[in-house]
């Protein structure tokens, strides 16, 4: 294995090469012929270092760019700042342009993604739950037609949602990017995971006792233990929707229905196309704009997605 | 168990269940067949074109249409290289990264791992929209600093866009996959890491043939999801296809598809390959979790 060709930095090879002995002493235990422990934690650091200057570029790029006048975006260099401030003016353009239209794309983006991704762990958790602990015929066949589904690719469903739309008369609405949204199989099988490792069979087993009823034992006992399980999947889902271009791209075409992602698609290609270079600065403000708070939503629900990810992985 | 108890939780179930797979079956069965029954039909314009349009039974040319199309298949051979470059280069990231952190030798480590992880936190469209600028010459920082240091790439050249593109994916997931496999290096149980020390094991040997072992399920489960992920590359190549001539506008199958229903208009072809997209991906998903099952196992 070669770990050593590891971070995906192309000018890395003299420093990946230190990283060998850096490696050797591994935690307290410092025994025999290790070289100095500064040199190797440095060593170390150094490397993930250079990973972190990797991911972080870029993002400094989108918001220094954003504080640019367009003579500025064009005309100098992307990892410095601008010879003006710019970020009010560009703030202010973002929002106004075509009547304010950004807007209305951010708060159709927190209805496909926000109040769909609530639903679908909604029903995600509902079934999860009823594949986990109850008891009924063609429990398992049916679960693995939802690990199809896990299978089976959003994205080349995007044409055969199209043309079933198409045909029910619901391309270019609301419902048509909204509903499939909905649906969550890999949600599902998370939530069976979760339910199996948060909610013991004995609680519930004491509730039947007690004479609660299952949907009862269900809604008053199981569902808050599940309230964490209920959060990472609600963000799994927010993301996934959030992120999704194709589906959108081939069911809408009037502008006052896209989602934050496809209005920016839109500014982006014909400020190349068509060119119009200021529609360049709007796409790049807009994509710090919607990024922004999704940064802060992640750093404050830490916890959780770390949490929801390691369950997906570690059985 | 009695038997009341049984038809409460039967009836419960149903309850529990029927959203989700009511609505499953109108988002991904209904389409599926749909899309399977119109893939069976093309449309041909009859008389000499001024009589519209009729819809005849085709039986499985869209398929052959599809599959013998160099067009459609060149997509899948780009999707390989694609692979081919992506994950060895994002999975291989992620590990070393997470067998770094897990060192327990860097210094702020929780400041690495949301540093590492912030992409994933990008939507990949606006990901593509960034680093496009950084591909774009003329405009780039990065090119400008490599052709200072006497390197001329043209990133988006057609020999280079399946590169860039994987670049994108590798700064978008690498993060996100890092932070799995830290979470699942941290569940070895402490006793065999003693051990092996005790045998006298280095760090680097008690990576490579203890930890990477031990976390071989959830590396397994990553490889899947970015197997799948990668059939459905669209978004990126897409956003590069807007800056760049050199790269087709069936670059990739999900690419295809899309000429095929909104530039060509034949649905036909698109739902056909739709479905061959779709098979494809959950069998070879089914081949990845047989085979990682079974090198569990032994």
């Amino acid at each position: 294995m070669t770990t050593s060709s590891a971070p995906p930095v192309a000018p890395a090879p003299e420093t990946a090469s230190t990283k060998d002995p850096a490696t050797r002493p591994r935690r307290r235990g410092r025994t025999g012929k290790p070289p100095s422990a500064l040199l190797s934690r440095a060593g170390v650091t150094a490397l993930l270092a250079l990973a972190t200057l990797y991911t972080l570029l870029p993002l400094t790029w989108l918001l220094l760019s954003s504080t640019k006048s367009r003579e500025d975006l064009f005309g100098t260099n992307g990892f410095a700042p601008g010879d003006e401030m710019h970020l009010a003016e560009n703030l202010r353009h973002l929002f106004t342009a075509d009547d304010g239209i950004y807007l209305r794309w951010v708060l159709n983006t927190v209805a496909y993604a926000g109040v769909g991704s609530l639903l679908a762990s909604v029903f995600s958790v509902a079934a999860g739950y009823a594949f986990d602990k109850l008891t009924f015929p063609g429990k398992e066949r049916l679960f693995s037609l939802v690990l199809l589904g896990v299978m089976v690719p959003g994205t080349a469903m995007a044409i055969p949602l199209y043309l079933l739309a198409a045909e029910a008369g619901l391309v270019n609405t609301f419902w048509s990017v909204f509903v499939p949204g909905l649906v969550f199989p890999f949600g599902v099988y998370l939530a069976r995971v979760f339910s199996a490792a948060y909610v013991p069979d004995e609680v519930l087993e004491a509730a039947r006792m007690d004479g609660a009823s299952e949907f009862r034992a269900f809604c008053r006992i199981a569902l808050p233990m599940l309230a964490p399980g209920f959060v990472t999947i609600f963000l799994f889902q927010f993301t996934q929707i959030w992120n999704s271009f194709f589906l959108p791209l081939v069911m809408l075409s009037d502008q006052d229905l896209y989602p934050v992602n496809l209005g920016l698609y839109v500014w982006y290609s014909s400020a190349l196309s068509q060119g119009h270079p200021e529609d360049y600065l709007l796409a790049v403000v807009g994509s710090l704009v919607s990024v922004a708070p999704l940064i802060a939503v992640f750093l404050m629900l830490q916890r959780f997605w770390k949490s929801g990810m390691t369950a997906g992985a570690i059985k | 168990m009695a038997s009341p108890s049984t038809r409460g939780q039967r009836r419960t179930a149903a309850l529990l269940l029927s959203p989700f797979l009511g609505l499953f079956a109108v988002v991904t069965l209904a389409p599926l067949a749909y899309a399977g029954w119109l893939s069976l039909f093309t449309t041909r314009t009859s008389g000499l074109g001024f009589g519209g349009t009729e819809s005849v039974f085709a039986g499985w040319d869209n398929y052959v249409h599809a599959l013998s199309d160099p067009e459609f298949r060149d997509g899948f051979l780009v999707i390989a290289a694609y692979c081919a470059v992506y994950i060895p280069l994002m999975i291989g990231g992620a590990l070393a990264l997470a067998l770094l952190l897990d060192t327990g030798l860097a210094k702020a480590r929780s400041f690495f791992q949301l540093a590492l992880f912030l992409p994933h936190a990008v939507p990949g469209l606006i990901a593509a929209l960034i680093w496009v600028y950084l591909y774009t010459p003329g405009l780039s920082p990065v090119i400008d600093l490599l052709a200072s240091g006497g390197l001329d790439i043209n990133f988006l050249s057609a020999d280079n866009a399946v590169f860039s593109a994987a670049n994108i994916a590798v700064w978008e997931w690498t993060g996100y996959n890092m932070v799995i496999f830290y979470a699942a290096l941290q569940a070895v149980p402490r006793e065999t890491l003693d051990a092996a020390k005790v045998d006298g094991a280095g760090a680097l040997r008690t990576a490579l043939s203890i930890k990477v072992p031990m976390i071989r399920p959830a590396v397994a489960l990553s490889v899947l999801f970015t197997v799948i992920g990668s059939i459905q590359l669209f978004t990126e190549p897409k956003v590069i296809y807007n800056a760049s001539s050199a790269i087709g506008s069936s670059f990739t199958p999900n690419m295809y598809v899309q000429t095929a229903a909104f530039q060509n208009n034949d649905f036909g072809l698109a739902a056909a390959a739709s479905l061959l997209i779709a098979l494809f991906a959950a069998v070879l998903s089914f081949a990845v979790t047989r085979f990682s099952r079974r090198g569990s196992k032994s």
